[in-house]
């Protein structure tokens, strides 16, 4: 009998085990967002084609990029680091796949446990900070000159980012849980609508679009962070922009938007906003020129931070009297 | 066909290389990418950096200051990789034979870095840009 429970215990185990791979794996984590990404980036290309009076490239063609990077040489340069310069690019990879799993996870079974929003903005850093260590220890001029304006953009649009994700917190009356955030809509109140502005040009510069890829300007450092590396590397940095390009809006959605459903009009809904907010992010991208990165240091910490401070301090007395839409 | 080949003719990433042009060549390349042309339909697109380039547009005579550049840019090109050489002065130095600038023919330069270089030549002064995206049309269908 004790035999029997024993093996019985070690097969649910196995299958824990291997639920929990198909999680990371495939449905919500790596092949499932990753395709969601590659759309979501033809969506980026497409809609800046078209608003340039452009036909714009193919549905496929984010694939066929990946694919023909997978199969080019790899180039590593002499003087690089080389273990921190081939390791980079997986752990932000892995940072995004984290996130993007947990959010879906979330979304789908509602089992959120509390802190999860602030593990999710720690994982949102990683990519960043993977993008900082491969640069560094590519040994390239341009690619010093992108790491150090990625490292201030990061001390730009963490503080911002931050702050309006306590609105949100305020707002939700201190529950630091995203199941429970994400069952009301803060951008219906006046202090979640300006967090949630600021939160947006925060992920702007997060997923380093234009006004905010001063880091990666192909005209002035020819690629910055990412100037050294070539073949399947940079096809994983292109996976990870891509991944992003979900985990960062849907994170959005669910904090600010009001989340997800898993069926029927929630789901089309959460599409809805989803596609909303990859739209804006779009429509910035392409109306915007380039800022020098003293400008978008003053930006986030100055017109953002003051922003913030007044929707901190609105939401505070909104949640004190008990006016919502405050 | 081998995937690498086929996924690498449907998405050709540019790197611009002017090796002494007078810049004719360079607008008409711009051209390319405008909404008259549009060479994103392709998958072409230009890149900053040599090494997330397939493909090496160089343009110009190739003077003596400019060849040492070119032959380290295709050396930092990762391979398979195509080059072409836009215009009458890259395809055979032009109205520059025998200038005390020139340092030779393109193709022979980067020739001397690889024997088996895929080089397309476009030649006109300027090319017109259908006549570049037949040239492109051309090489790909070599590979």
């Amino acid at each position: 009998m004790g035999a029997v429970l024993e093996g019985y215990g070690k097969g649910t185990e196995m299958i824990d085990v291997l639920q929990n791979l198909f999680w990371i794996l495939i449905f919500p984590g790596f092949v499932f967002t990753l395709i969601l990404g590659l759309l979501a980036s033809w969506i980026v290309r497409k809609v800046s084609a078209l608003v340039q009076w452009r036909v714009g490239p193919p549905i496929c063609q984010p694939l066929y990029d990946i694919m023909k990077l997978m199969g080019k040489e790899v180039l590593v340069p002499q003087d690089a680091q080389r273990a921190v310069f081939l390791a980079a690019p997986l752990v932000g990879l892995a940072g995004v796949l984290l996130l993007s799993t947990m959010l879906w996870k979330i979304t789908i079974t509602q089992t959120a446990f509390v802190g999860d929003i602030i593990v999710a903005i720690y994982l949102m850093v990683l990519p960043s900070l993977a993008l900082i260590l491969g640069s560094s220890a590519s040994a390239s001029p341009h690619a010093a000159v992108g790491t150090s304006r990625e490292m201030k953009l990061v001390m730009g649009y963490e503080l911002p980012l931050v702050l309006a994700f306590i609105v949100v917190v305020i707002k939700a009356g201190g529950r630091l849980n995203l199941a429970a955030i994400a069952q009301q809509a803060p951008v219906l109140s006046i202090s979640g609508f300006l967090a949630f502005v600021v939160a947006l040009l925060c992920v702007q510069a997060k997923l380093g679009f234009v006004p905010f890829d001063i880091a990666e300007s192909e005209t002035e450092v020819a690629g910055g962070v990412i100037i050294e590396y070539s073949g399947a590397l940079l096809a994983v940095w292109k996976v990870m922009q891509a991944m992003m390009l979900v985990a960062l809006p849907l994170f959005l959605v669910m904090v600010f938007l009001g989340g997800f459903g898993t069926a029927g009009w929630p789901l089309v809904g959460g599409i809805g906003k989803y596609v909303l907010v990859l739209v804006l992010l779009i429509l910035i991208k392409n109306t915007n020129p380039r800022l020098r990165i003293d400008q978008a240091m003053k930006f986030f910490w100055v017109y953002c931070g003051l922003i913030l401070v007044i929707a901190v301090i609105l939401a505070t007395i909104g949640n004190y009297y008990g006016i919502n839409w405050l | 066909m081998n995937w690498k080949i086929w996924s690498l003719k449907k998405s050709i990433w540019v790197f611009h290389v002017n090796a002494g042009a007078c810049n004719n060549c360079d607008i008409e390349i711009v051209n390319l990418l405008t909404p008259k042309f549009d060479v994103e339909r392709f998958g072409i697109k230009l890149v900053g950096s040599p090494r997330h380039a397939d493909a090496l547009l160089v343009t110009g005579v190739g003077t003596r200051q400019a060849v040492i550049r070119v032959r380290e840019v295709y050396r930092q090109i990762p391979k398979p990789c195509v080059v072409f050489l836009i215009g009458a002065c890259a395809c055979g130095t032009g109205i520059f034979h025998k200038g005390y600038h020139v340092a030779g023919p393109l193709d022979k330069i980067i020739r001397e870095v690889d024997p088996n270089a895929i080089i397309a030549y476009v030649p006109g002064c300027p090319p017109k840009p259908e006549a570049m995206i037949s040239g492109v049309v051309k090489a790909l269908s070599a590979i």
